[in-house]
């Protein structure tokens, strides 16, 4: 098993990152009924691990044996007797369909074993932030009209991109992504428990390579664990070789400015797409990596431009129109340097 | 549906008025709609105006007044965004219950008019086909609805405006009251800022708030519910941003967005925050509010926030320090 989930706190007594969303959450529990809830925060900050304990924590352990089934959309979840949880974004265009016919469907059956326990369900729905418009005006009502028999918990990376009408409908929790400090503590206890010696510094060094992400840093230190035991003092995890090839790409941009260099990066942004890397993803770090080294006017107009393809990329799925902004993106930012180098020269 | 567990139902609903009189500060509708109800005599309606100031409410008020709780099912027809409403069902479900002729028999206490309502919510969210669709259907077969222009000319139109302060004040204290609720002045004036007219939100607020924090609500645990940004936050922005160093302003933001704090929230906490500064130049203040225009239609159309939020401080670095426009190509 991996580190990641041995070592998921299962219960609300025992997160230790976000101690006081916990106890809040516990006291919604204690009281007969919650209401519906969105969980925002960036990745690998633990809303889903909340989640989860929180499930347990309303139904006990029968929330635990969980099976999946599929829908006749090709839509997975998961489901126990008391909650069923699901990526209504998978379903791609027909994410509507799935919203107002399957969440629909379920939110109005009430369910059966009550057992004087809770007398609703929990619908856990993932990634509210990728649902079409449509369906998630379709949420608005089925949020009201089922609340009897029904909770919803939506998960999402940015509250921005969800609708004011489906925010104001629920108790809003943001996670915010653990502080170094907090992930060196969680390092340092996984490593006690997996009776590993850590050297001084070590720990701090994962963390601050880990970008806040919990998630990330507690498998950066389990790949150090594979790569060299005992750790050595000034072993680094390896980055993440997509990572290696966008600063390669950086570099490439930065060292020739010409044609010829612009197809080279052209293509290496392909091989990045066919690999399924987000282009948002990638421009990111491209924009980190070209950070480091351009002096501050050029960050100024580097990040602008930055921004301007992204928000022009985002709307429209298709691999083909993605690459040709992409391209669009490596040109301007070439032909900028390349003026920016002449200007200088 | 089964009886509810009362403790498990939102405020929202436990509260929502049942009678059109009660409806909260919409007094030109309301006298308006009670002249209509005693002659039961009901022109199409279309009632727009911001969200949570009683539409819906009003809608389900009427059919429940003059139809009672027993032949409701039977004559009034609900649709909503959750429901398919593409043109088909316009066709067809639609027409079908607007085609079916209804019996005369009535209920003691309410009028029944001899016609059937089919209440449309958010019909703004109709396809342009499906309301073309009830062109015809609403002309032929005469009911309650919502915005075409031909829609809109063969309704009676009903603005619903936003609630003022006090008035929020007075539902938000007769809930306080029923709930067993104790809420000081400051927190209650700070509810009624945040929710900006809408009594539904302010009211979820309040729930939400009772839930985690018990019986005495403070204003800061109502900040800390509704996801409004802590000042202090964005105050750190624009520190960040006239210290002029792109590195202190990029490590600023990069902390924000690990925090968790939702973009379009801070960008317009951040409009009032530059507004109100007293310091920065007109020209400059334009500036800046026109990138943050931009920015939130960016946001709405889904891009990436840290790169959007760099981008807006990066911006407004530029315009304090009176650096010139990027290269436009």
């Amino acid at each position: 098993m991996l580190w990641v989930d041995k070592y998921r706190p299962k219960t609300l007594d025992k997160v230790t990152v976000h101690d006081q969303i916990a106890q809040n959450l516990r006291k919604l529990v204690s009281e007969q009924d919650c209401p519906h809830l969105l969980f925002y925060g960036p990745s690998g900050s633990g809303k889903k691990t909340l989640i989860l304990a929180l499930i347990k924590q309303m139904f006990g352990a029968g929330a635990e044996k969980t099976g999946t089934r599929t829908l006749e959309l090709e839509l997975a979840m998961l489901s126990s007797a008391h909650h069923v949880e699901m990526n209504p974004s998978d379903a791609g265009f027909q994410d509507r369909y799935v919203v107002q016919e399957v969440i629909k469907e379920m939110a109005k059956n009430r369910p059966i074993d009550a057992k004087g326990k809770r007398a609703f369900k929990v619908l856990v729905l993932n990634e509210v932030d990728k649902l079409s418009r449509e369906a998630q005006h379709s949420l608005r009502r089925t949020m009201e009209k089922y609340s009897s028999s029904c909770r919803l918990i939506l998960c999402c990376n940015s509250s921005s991109k969800v609708t004011e009408a489906v925010r104001s409908r629920c108790l809003n929790v943001r996670v915010n992504a653990p502080s170094e400090d907090q992930i060196i503590q969680v390092l340092e206890f996984i490593g006690k428990k997996e009776n590993l010696h850590l050297p001084a510094g070590f720990a701090a060094r994962i963390a601050a390579q880990s970008n806040r992400n919990l998630r990330r840093a507690i498998l950066f230190f389990e790949t150090c664990k594979v790569q060299q035991y005992p750790f050595t003092s000034n072993q680094v995890a390896p980055p993440l070789d997509w990572e290696q090839y966008v600063s390669e790409i950086a570099t490439d941009i930065l060292t020739e400015q010409s044609p010829k260099r612009l197809y080279a990066v052209r293509q290496k942004f392909y091989e990045l797409l066919v690999n399924c890397i987000p282009p948002e993803t990638i421009l990111k770090k491209l924009l980190a990596e070209l950070m480091k080294k351009l002096d501050a006017d050029l960050k100024h107009e580097i990040c602008r431009w930055a921004a301007h393809y992204v928000s022009k990329q985002s709307g429209n799925n298709f691999a083909v129109s993605r690459s040709t902004h992409l391209y669009q993106f490596s040109w301007v930012r070439c032909q900028f340097l390349l003026l920016v180098s002449i200007q200088v020269l | 549906m089964a009886p509810l567990v009362p403790a498990s139902q939102p405020w929202v609903e436990k509260y929502r008025p049942r009678q059109v009189k009660d409806v909260a500060h919409q007094e030109e509708v309301i006298r308006v709609l009670t002249n209509t109800l005693q002659t039961a005599d009901l022109p199409h309606m279309l009632f727009y105006g911001p969200p949570g100031t009683g539409k819906t409410t009003t809608a389900l008020a009427i059919a429940h007044q003059l139809y009672g709780p027993e032949l409701y099912k039977s004559r009034v027809l609900e649709l909503n965004a959750s429901d398919d409403r593409g043109i088909n069902v316009v066709r067809t479900k639609i027409k079908d219950f607007a085609a079916i002729a209804v019996g005369s028999q009535k209920k003691a206490g309410y009028p029944c008019p001899p016609y059937k309502i089919i209440i449309l919510d958010e019909a703004d969210s109709m396809t342009e086909d499906a309301q073309n669709a009830l062109r015809r259907t609403m002309e032929t077969y005469s009911k309650v609805t919502r915005i075409i222009e031909p829609l809109a000319s063969r309704c009676a139109k009903f603005r619903f405006k936003p609630l003022s302060e006090e008035v929020m004040s007075n539902r938000i204290m007769h809930i306080c009251n029923e709930e067993g609720l104790n809420l000081d002045a400051q927190a209650l004036s700070t509810l009624s800022a945040i929710s900006q007219g809408d009594l539904r939100r302010a009211i979820t607020y309040l729930q939400s708030a009772a839930r985690l924090y018990g019986s005495s609500i403070s204003s800061s645990d109502l900040i800390s519910v509704s996801g409004v940004i802590p000042e202090d936050v964005v105050k750190s922005l624009l520190a960040a941003c006239r210290s002029g160093e792109f590195d202190v302003m990029n490590k600023e933001v990069s902390n924000i967005i690990a925090d968790g704090y939702p973009v379009s929230q801070l960008i317009s906490q951040f409009l009032d925050v530059i507004v109100s500064a007293d310091d920065i130049p007109d020209e400059q203040k334009a500036r800046i509010c026109r990138k943050l225009g931009e920015t939130d239609k960016c946001l709405v159309d889904g891009a990436d926030e840290y790169l959007q939020l760099l981008d807006v401080a990066s911006e407004t670095i530029r315009a304090l320090f009176n650096m010139p426009q990027g290269l436009v190509f």
